[in-house]
């Protein structure tokens, strides 16, 4: 039989708010999951028309391509202080930054720390992929102990690299920053959980409340060296060991 | 009415600031500048602008960086360590085309130096300092109500031509009095909208703001766009004063303090019957290298003189191009050249 096209009810689009780019994530990279949340919830707000994006540097450089927002890419590390200088420019504007565990946790550790200490009313979207992607696998402040990467061969040792930083923990340690969680996407439920935790990042900043924090555990099937079936099942067992799921802070 | 007001050159510069409609300022505390935070501390907020007192230079920078994306007139000051720091943003900020003021008040280096009046920062500001090739308009204020004036300046050529511009005092002038008559205060309402800013895409395409793109040949065009404008401000923006230079055997060329000194050495100079005059660079980038050549061609020597090494000594000597000498004097680690210490040089090659 035929498929009569206009009789189907459609149960799932893309976003308004994302283009039509491709993005250039590897397979099985949550990256592109993360931005279909981000964009679902600019639509589910009603806020394209008012958001400013923050691409940073890393694998994620391209973000200002895939959202139908103005955007600013900036330099590495820097977001969080580039979203402070927008927002306080146009608190009218909704300020997103959007970065990976070496920008947030590592190069940009002064710039992220401070604008959480500052309380500003902006949403920071912090993938912990625990690697460094973008330039080739090298280790992240976050990687785990033991974890082989380019440049820690024989793994993490924590005698001469220390150990993988809580950065989420620390902001939580703060008095200013109203909503501090760590989600994950490696099941359905994760991903409901997500994606409800970026929807109250944004929500708390439309409502004036103050600094919100979500950091999302992510894959990197390519310099893990994993199927992306292996590297969900390894964040799921071993990674949230590490960097357990959860709310930190809710000041909402 | 204009007011009249005697002001340090850090306060000068920071009012002038705000006169001119800067909505965001943002900076780390440094001597000799710490009188222009102070003075932004106090009275942005009460204009309901923003000041913060960023956790670095490198954020405040980029805290400049995001507030110039959101397209009002925004600015930073440092000295020069902090200016040190900056280089990265400065560099993003060239390369994505973001109208945006930095003050150094320049001190001793390199390293931590010290805190004393030097000129020492001249190629970190006009030959680059940050990676890639570009350029920031930068202004050598000699005086207080200079100071003034070009800052007021400097926040127009900014948005003109969408590039950092850069004010080089030291801290001679920056702790300096002197009586100032400020400019009337704009109303930041009344500049021309920025439509390239990032404000929200409502009813428009999205503005993106970016110094990147990984393919080459697109990258050599925004580099080629870069090298039209910097085109356009040499045709342009080349400011310079010439003091008693038509009859002059010896012109002096100096910039900043360091003219003012020698404004001074020439007075004397000139009480001795030496035809000595002065050239004095305003716009350090771009530089009048055609105006100094030309003084060069009817004079025997261009005494360059400068708090540092001799850095702009370079382009005096690129200007001159061997058509009359060339001799330097330089005080380094601030230590300030007196109008006698000038004119003892002078004497010496006025000969
Ligand atoms: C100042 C500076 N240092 C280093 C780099 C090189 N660099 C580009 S991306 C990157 C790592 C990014 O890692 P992360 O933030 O974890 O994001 P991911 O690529 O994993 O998504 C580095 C070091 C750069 N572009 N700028």
């Amino acid at each position: 039989m035929p498929v009569d096209v206009a009789r189907m009810t459609k149960v799932f689009e893309r976003p308004k708010s994302l283009t039509e780019a491709r993005y250039t994530y590897c397979p099985g990279c949550h990256h592109g999951v993360i931005t279909r949340i981000i964009g679902q919830t600019i639509d589910e707000l009603g806020i394209a028309e008012r958001t400013v994006g923050i691409a940073p540097v890393g694998c994620s450089v391209f973000a200002y391509l895939w959202y139908r927002c103005d955007a600013v890419q900036v330099a590495h590390g820097r977001a969080s202080a580039v979203a402070t200088g927008i927002k306080r420019a146009r608190p009218d504007l909704v300020v997103f930054s959007y970065q990976g565990d070496g920008d947030f946790a590592s190069i940009g550790t002064a710039e992220s720390l401070h604008a959480a200490n500052r309380g500003e009313n902006i949403t920071v979207i912090f993938v912990n992929n625990q690697i460094y992607g973008m330039t080739g696998g090298e280790m992240a402040p976050t990687t785990l102990v033991h974890q082989k990467t380019t440049t820690t061969p024989d793994g993490r040792d924590p005698a001469t690299c220390g150990y993988p930083i809580r950065f989420s923990e620390i902001i939580a340690t703060l008095d200013a920053p109203v909503y501090v969680t760590r989600q994950a996407l490696y099941d359905t439920r994760r991903i409901q959980d997500c994606t409800k935790a970026v929807k109250k990042a944004f929500q708390n900043q439309v409502d004036g409340k103050g600094y919100s924090l979500v950091e999302i555990l992510s894959t990197c099937p390519t310099n893990w060296r994993m199927s992306p079936t292996q590297a969900n099942e390894h964040v799921a067992n071993v990674v949230t060991q590490v960097f357990p799921l959860g709310d930190l802070v809710d000041r909402g | 009415m204009a007011l009249r007001q005697l002001l340090r050159g850090n306060e000068a510069i920071a009012e002038a600031a705000i006169r001119a409609g800067c909505m965001c300022y943002f900076a780390y505390p440094i001597t000799p500048q710490a009188e222009l935070l102070e003075h932004m501390a106090r009275n942005m907020p009460r204009l309901g602008r923003t000041f913060i007192q960023a956790e670095s230079e490198v954020a405040a920078i980029s805290m400049v960086y995001g507030a110039a994306s959101a397209g009002v007139r925004t600015m930073t000051s440092s000295s020069s360590p902090g200016i040190s720091l900056k280089q990265e943003g400065i560099s993003y900020l060239a390369g994505s085309n973001l109208p945006s003021v930095i003050v150094n008040v320049v001190r001793g280096g390199p390293g931590l130096g010290n805190i004393a009046p030097s000129q020492c920062d001249y190629f970190q500001a006009t030959k680059g300092g940050g990676h890639g090739d570009y350029h920031m308009i930068v202004l050598g204020p000699s005086t207080v109500p200079e100071a003034a004036q070009l800052t007021t300046l400097a926040f127009d050529l900014a948005d003109l031509y969408r590039t950092p511009v850069m004010i080089l005092a030291d801290g001679l002038l920056g702790q300096m009095l002197e009586p100032v008559e400020l400019p009337e205060p704009i109303d930041p309402a009344s500049l021309p909208r920025k439509e390239w800013a990032a404000t929200g895409a409502a009813g428009r395409d999205p503005n993106i703001i970016l110094s990147f793109d990984l393919g080459p040949d697109n990258l050599k065009r925004m580099n080629e766009a870069l090298q039209a404008k910097y085109r356009e401000i040499r045709k342009r923006e080349i400011r310079y004063e010439e003091s008693d230079v038509a009859d002059a055997d010896l012109v002096i060329a100096a910039y900043g303090s360091t003219a003012r000194i020698a404004k001074s050495a020439l007075q004397m100079a000139r009480a001795e019957g030496l035809k000595v005059g002065l050239f004095r660079p305003i716009t350090l980038w771009p530089f009048p290298y055609d105006a100094l050549r030309a003084v060069a061609d009817h004079v025997d020597t261009v005494l360059t003189v400068e708090m540092s090494a001799g850095q702009m000594w370079e382009d005096v000597r690129l200007a001159v191009a061997e058509r009359a000498k060339t001799p330097f004097y330089g005080e380094m680690g601030g230590v300030v050249p007196t109008p006698r210490s000038i004119l003892n040089e002078v004497r010496k090659d006025a000969r």
